[in-house]
């Protein structure tokens, strides 16, 4: 029991490591990478290449004065950031983001690194708590009592209701394939055939499209959207508070590229590599690191490609386009598991 | 360490359903819901009803009650005063509805008898599913009409209006 509990912390520690590196890590490649796109130089002073510019934006975030409006509701201000991400960081633990096959640590086989190893509805939970995200951002906007803050609530939870029912559905479409709701069968389930992007393509465009509007990142980050709404639902945050929602934002990120590669692009496997033990851990770790890597940049490059879209369009897109998309993949997807194809 | 879980939730469940129906600003009042369904969701966990605390969290937490929030954001819902008066007969029946609950939870409580714990299925994501679709198949049928009733229903009044 003793052993487990530590084991358990011990995977805990590394997650909650790896996601807060992951957010000055990508706060630099996102102002490196947007500096390359527009072909100018970006942060370069602090540190080789400016690497060390993160670390200098934190401590003066620490330093700034905290400022909390006249007229807010000093309650849910203070928490709305704190739900941000606290509901980011805690999404992640259904996640395996590492094969621990014939590695034992205190006697405790790992299996797959995941930290709820023994939830069985890992999917589900997972749209659970990141459905709970958008409270953060609306009672930051309504908190703030200030006209731009509440649209930029508004416009979020309006969207985040209109693109969780097509990312679902996407979801929807592998759990049918899989016949599980876990994350760890899911990943074992794509070993042995073509990953899941192959014969639920559509799905995973559904998702990709739907990951960007549930993260808040251009081209639907319209409840930022800073040519409208001045920066929307934390235009009154500052300080630490403001930080809270960027960690959150670069968290979510780090979820949603998790996510993806778990469930259409075979998690941390790689077809025809069959390794256990310490190296099969290293090697599992290192490729899903790189599958993550892929989509972190993804995030990065579509932001600075694509203008924003505008709310109608959005809630058109969200409806009458993903929505459609992802119904005819499940229907797809129904049809060949009930037929046995094999790829599916 | 269950007991404590289990205690925590349910006193947080009961203290935040209270302030729902107590407190004057909507909001609070929606997000008080929002900590019921969660304690209730995290108890249904202790039970080892997985999947129906996810359905809990995920329906009525995620979905549902951002509506609310929406809505009473969006045509920006006053706190109200103090109506009580203007309510006689309301006031009544909630008064007498909680007198019955308080009372009927109470005899349930002295009368009650421990249920041994099912036994343990498979996966129970696995068993409700089954059991929807076989065993409660007319049931199950009868509830997605209700709702597609509902769903022509909004879209009609909505439809008038233009």
């Amino acid at each position: 029991m003793a052993a487990e509990l530590i084991v358990v912390a011990g995977k805990l520690l590394v997650l909650a490591t790896l996601l807060l590196t992951a957010v000055p890590v990508m706060v630099w490649v996102e102002r490196r990478g947007a500096a390359f796109i527009q072909d100018r130089l970006g942060p370069n002073r602090v540190g080789p290449w400016g690497i060390i510019q993160p670390i200098a934006d934190s401590v003066k975030l620490l330093f700034k004065e905290d400022v909390t409006p006249a007229g807010a509701n000093r309650w849910l201000y203070f928490l709305a950031p704190m739900i941000s991400v606290f509901v980011a960081m805690l999404t992640f633990i259904v996640v395996p983001f590492g094969d621990g096959k014939g590695v034992t640590i205190l006697g405790v086989p790992l299996g797959s690194l995941m930290v709820a190893s023994e939830l069985e509805v890992g999917v589900l939970y997972l749209l659970a708590i990141s459905s709970l995200g958008v409270y953060g951002i609306v009672l930051a906007g309504w908190s703030s009592s200030n006209k731009y803050s509440l649209l930029g609530g508004l416009r979020s939870s309006a969207q985040l209701i209109s693109y969780e029912l097509a990312m679902g559905l996407a979801v929807l479409g592998v759990i049918l394939a899989t016949g599980s709701l876990r994350l760890d069968e899911v990943v074992a389930a794509q070993s042995g055939k073509p990953w899941n992007v192959v014969p639920q393509f559509l799905g995973f465009l559904v998702f990709v499209v739907a990951m960007f509007a549930e993260t808040n990142r251009l081209p639907f980050d319209l409840a930022e959207a800073e040519t409208e709404l001045v920066a929307g639902y934390h235009v009154e945050y500052s300080s630490m508070k403001f930080a809270a929602f960027m960690m959150s934002e670069y968290i979510n990120m780090v979820t949603a590229s998790a996510l993806v590669v778990t469930l259409f692009l075979g998690g941390w496997t790689l077809p025809g590599v069959h390794l256990e033990g310490w190296l099969g851990l290293a090697v599992s770790l290192a490729v899903f690191l790189a599958k993550v890597s892929v989509f972190m940049w993804l995030f990065v490059w579509v932001r600075w490609s694509l203008p924003r879209f505008r709310y109608d369009q959005l809630m058109r897109l969200g409806w009458k386009g993903l929505l459609p998309i992802a119904t005819v993949n499940l229907v797809l997807v129904a049809v060949g598991v009930a037929l046995g194809w094999k790829w599916i | 360490m269950v007991m404590a879980v289990f205690v925590v939730a349910a006193v947080l469940a009961v203290v935040s359903a209270l302030a729902a129906v107590s407190h004057r600003d909507p909001v609070v009042n929606v997000l008080s819901l929002v900590v019921t369904f969660f304690c209730v969701a995290v108890c249904f966990a202790l039970l080892g009803a997985h999947f129906l605390a996810a359905a809990q969290v995920l329906i009525y937490a995620g979905a549902i009650l951002v509506l609310f929030l929406f809505v009473i954001m969006l045509l920006g819902a006053p706190q109200t005063a103090n109506d009580e008066a203007r309510r006689p007969v309301q006031r009544t029946a909630g008064l007498a509805l909680a007198a019955i609950v308080v009372v009927g939870g109470a005899l349930l409580a002295l009368t009650m008898q421990a249920v041994p714990p099912a036994a343990p299925v498979g996966s129970n994501a696995h068993a409700i599913g089954t059991a929807m679709l076989t065993t409660h198949a007319f049931s199950f049928e009868l509830v997605s009409v209700l709702l597609l009733a509902a769903m022509v229903g909004a879209l009609v009044l909505v439809r008038r209006k233009q």
